[in-house]
């Protein structure tokens, strides 16, 4: 039951519809990541939507993904991983009940070019 | 005052299931005008309709409400069965108790009180209805294929067979469409020119056939049975009775360098061309973007050749008028651009090729004579990789893919796949695919045969990336059954494009007032039960203009089309819905309005004179419909401000009297 609610809350979130997902592995084969991962993108889509998330939380596939949004750009259903996959990081961080960053520094570390979600994700990886 | 009689059927338990039938005629037998009313399990049967017809007879009926189904289903049962007995067929209502009520409540009381609601209504209408006649029009027996593919040849080869005029309109300087350009065809091989030729050289023959190529229908007026068409001659600049097809101006002409659009411009052809050796007409034409004659006046070379004296740089184009009774739509399709698929480097590497580019790289009429090398560098390709699905099932990219399957591609990759195993057995042949979709006869056992006996790998999986590197590309894909990401080293990479409608469809649904969906495709008048109509009375589809097909199906439509023609041009009249708008010449002040709105055309204005109370004339403007154009769509009855505009069988007092019986 704690999981439903953890996989309803990691959808509601990330604003992914897992279900669009036609398993046609496009996000796998194109994520420039993958072998340093041990879910892969689709992966990672379908045990979201199946509710097998505590093996994601554990992994450390997790901190690999570059958030580089090939996969989001390629996707023929516009299910958009990567938004999945930041969703699960989330969960990880709010439960371990601390964030990572002190937002004054914030406008120092970025760069211009960088999209949104990258600059939150990478901030909360590094700045341990 | 009416006398009406009414009829609540069952419809077995789907109706009685929710509704208490025998309630409903019991509230109805008080309701004005009713004389008679009972309920019955199948109005539809047999002794139903006997019911109906004793009860018309015995009781002097003069209108009938039948409680039943949509009148979608039975309305033409019911008034047959009408006008069997005597009684004018318009006089019959149906209250649909069925679709709109005992389908969509679950308890009895709701269902028993809505469906008495909706009798009173039909009862009031009927208390207003008037016996209608439907006119007659003449038919114009002679028919127009619009698109010259096979399902364009096939329908007019069918329709002057059964003895009837037809007329192919085609955009390009010759007939064939998309399979005179591909080598052989699934599931049996043999190849598509030895199939397609004999049948254009019919057509040429074919004394009840008459072909305009490089043509376009360009307005199409007036309604089924009686169609007026423009078309516009493209100038060819060779003229078409004279030229022999002798190709010596095609030989000569010093413009070498033109992109070859019969070979999807992987080799040129001359600023005058014949496009393929089998072209039906064998006549050639001058392209005037690169003919430098037409360009600046220089050259002539092609009129000095030309033995026939069939070169003439003055002509114009040309537009004539023709009548027809029916109008077939054969438009087909075309591969969507690859242009903004970044991924697969379409543009970046000439090694990166379409489906329909590969057919003409296969075919010994192609740019390479047949021969399997790359367009880069003319060497042998070894590692070759077809990827499925590209821009098809793709609803995340609205303005590049198409969200639908395009049903073809499984069984064409399966072919390349195969033949290239076939002729070159030195090749690895890998192709990428999301599911293969084979449900035809002899198709899957075609895929299988392309994976046991020929060895193609088949990988479940897309492709992710292409990149050009050196003289190679690199593949970058993922393998789902094997949880892998490979990578492999391609010499030629071959796209399954996604198919849509020829761009020229939707302008051409807008003359022919025929529906589209979304995507363009055009629309059938019920998808089951009438594939072959548009819901336009008088245009017929064929072929992939209404939705991606193969072969066998275009051609198997085709001909279905082709039969609904003939069976429209076989009748000497034509029966008109009475069911039409009609003006009160009194009450219509000419303000345009009804025009303006009216879909189909149907209303015209004409100058009438009218006696003025002092015995002065007046000559005022005022609306007319043309009741055979008319399909009676009510619009122009909204928007009529002085309230001249009405709908026969439905008309404004009675429309209001049923819901003032429902407001009770
Ligand atoms: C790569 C590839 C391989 C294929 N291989 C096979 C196979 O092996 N076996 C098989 O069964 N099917 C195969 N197909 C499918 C096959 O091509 C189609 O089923 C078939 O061509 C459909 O015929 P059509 O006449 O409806 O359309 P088209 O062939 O597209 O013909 C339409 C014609 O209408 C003309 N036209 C368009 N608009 C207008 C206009 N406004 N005015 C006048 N003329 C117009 C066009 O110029 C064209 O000549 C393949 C398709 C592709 C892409
Ligand atoms: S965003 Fe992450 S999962 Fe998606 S392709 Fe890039 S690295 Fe892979
Ligand atoms: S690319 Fe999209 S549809 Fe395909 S497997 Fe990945 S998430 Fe699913
Ligand atoms: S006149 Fe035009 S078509 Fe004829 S030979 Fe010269 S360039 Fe070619
Ligand atoms: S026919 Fe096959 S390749 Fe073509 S879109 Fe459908 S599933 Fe994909």
């Amino acid at each position: 039951m704690e999981n439903k609610n953890l996989r309803e809350e990691i959808i509601r979130r990330s604003g992914v519809n897992p279900l669009k997902c036609m398993r046609c592995g496009k996000c796998s084969g194109t994520c420039p990541a993958y072998d340093e991962m041990e879910y892969h993108p689709h992966q990672f889509v379908y045990m979201v939507e199946t509710g097998d998330i505590e093996p994601l939380m554990n992994s450390k596939s997790l901190y690999k993904c570059l958030t580089c949004f090939a996969c989001v750009d390629r996707c023929p259903r516009g299910v958009e991983p990567a938004k999945l996959i930041e969703s699960v990081r989330l969960s990880v961080i709010r439960q371990q009940g601390n964030n990572h960053l002190n937002t004054d520094t914030i406008p120092d570390i970025i760069d211009e070019e960088m999209p949104q979600q990258a600059i939150v994700t990478a901030l909360r990886k590094y700045n341990k | 005052m009416q006398r009406i009689g009414v009829f609540v059927c069952w419809c077995g338990s789907n109706i009685a299931g929710t509704v208490d039938v025998q309630a409903v005629a019991e509230a109805l037998k008080t309701e004005p005008g009713v004389v008679f009313s009972t309920n019955y399990q199948y109005m539809c049967s047999q002794a139903g309709q006997d019911i109906m017809k004793q009860a018309i007879k015995e009781h002097n009926l003069t209108g009938v409400v039948v409680c039943s189904c949509s009148p979608r289903m039975h309305e033409t049962t019911f008034r047959k069965t009408a006008a069997a007995a005597g009684l004018n067929p318009y006089m019959v209502e149906i209250a649909n108790i069925r679709e709109q009520c005992s389908w969509v409540h679950k308890d009895m009381p709701t269902g028993t009180e809505k469906a008495i609601i909706l009798g009173k209504a039909a009862i009031a209408k009927v208390n207003l209805n008037t016996p209608l006649t439907p006119g007659e029009s003449p038919v114009t027996k002679r028919a127009l294929v619009i698109g010259g593919g096979i399902a364009g040849i096939q329908t007019a080869l069918d329709i002057a067979d059964a003895g009837f005029e037809v007329d192919i309109v085609e955009k390009k300087p010759t007939i064939g469409g998309k399979m005179a350009q591909i080598d052989k065809t699934f599931p049996t091989l043999d190849c598509a020119a030895c199939i397609l030729t004999p049948k254009m050289v019919d057509v040429a023959q074919n004394e009840k056939i008459r072909i305009f190529s490089y043509a376009e229908v360009t307005d199409v007026k007036g309604f089924v049975g009686n169609f007026t068409a423009t078309i516009k001659k493209k100038a060819r600049y060779v003229k078409e009775d004279v030229c022999t097809g002798c190709g010596i101006c095609t030989e000569k002409c010093p413009q070498k360098k033109v992109p070859n659009e019969f070979n999807l411009g992987m080799d040129n052809r001359r600023a005058v061309y014949i496009p393929f050796a089998q072209a039906v007409p064998k006549v050639a034409t001058i392209d005037p973007d690169h003919c430098t004659m037409l360009k600046t006046g220089k050259c002539g070379v092609c009129a000095k050749v030309c033995t026939a004296g069939a070169i003439d740089y003055t002509q114009k184009d040309e537009f004539i008028e023709e009548n027809y009774g029916a109008i077939v739509v054969a438009t087909g399709y075309n591969p969507i651009s690859m242009d903004k698929f970044d991924e697969f480097a379409y543009n970046q590497s000439k090694d990166v090729i379409t489906s329909l580019e590969y057919e003409r790289l296969m075919n010994a009429a192609g740019p390479t004579a047949g021969k399997l090398l790359r367009p880069s560098d003319g060497k042998h390709p070894h590692t070759i990789v077809f990827v499925q699905c590209v821009g098809s099932r793709c609803s995340a990219c609205d303005e590049k893919g198409k969200e639908y399957c395009s049903k073809i591609c499984c069984m064409y990759t399966a072919k390349h796949a195969m033949l290239t195993r076939d002729k070159y057995p030195d090749t690895d042949v890998y192709v990428f695919y999301i599911d293969v979709r084979t449900p035809g006869k002899s198709f899957d056992e075609f895929y299988r045969r392309a994976v046991e006996d020929y060895g193609v790998h088949y990988i479940k999986g897309m492709v992710g990336k292409v990149m050009p590197e050196g003289d190679q590309l690199k593949v970058r894909a993922s393998d789902l059954l094997a949880n892998k990401q490979i990578n492999i080293d391609a010499d030629l990479v071959v796209l399954a494009a996604a198919i849509e409608p020829d761009k020229s469809a939707r302008p051409l649904a807008t003359m022919l007032t025929a529906s589209m969906d979304t995507n363009d495709f055009f629309t059938e008048a019920h998808p089951k039960l009438r594939p072959v109509e548009s819901p336009t009375a008088g245009v017929f589809l064929s072929g992939a203009c209404q939705g991606p097909r193969d072969i066998p199906e275009t051609v198997a439509q085709a001909g279905a089309a082709a039969s609904k023609v003939i069976g429209l041009l076989a009748k000497d009249k034509l029966t008109c819905n009475p069911c039409v708008a009609s003006s009160n010449e009194i009450m219509c002040n000419g303000c345009s309005s009804c025009a303006n709105v009216c879909p189909y055309g149907a209303i015209t204005y004409v100058e009438k004179e009218f006696r003025q109370p002092d015995r002065t004339t007046l000559v005022r403007r005022v609306a007319s419909v043309n009741e055979a154009v008319c399909q009676g769509c009510g619009c122009c009855t909204v928007v009529c401000p002085s309230g001249a505009m009405d709908l026969k069988g439905f008309a404004n007092n009675q429309i209001m009297s049923e819901v003032d019986a429902i407001c009770k």
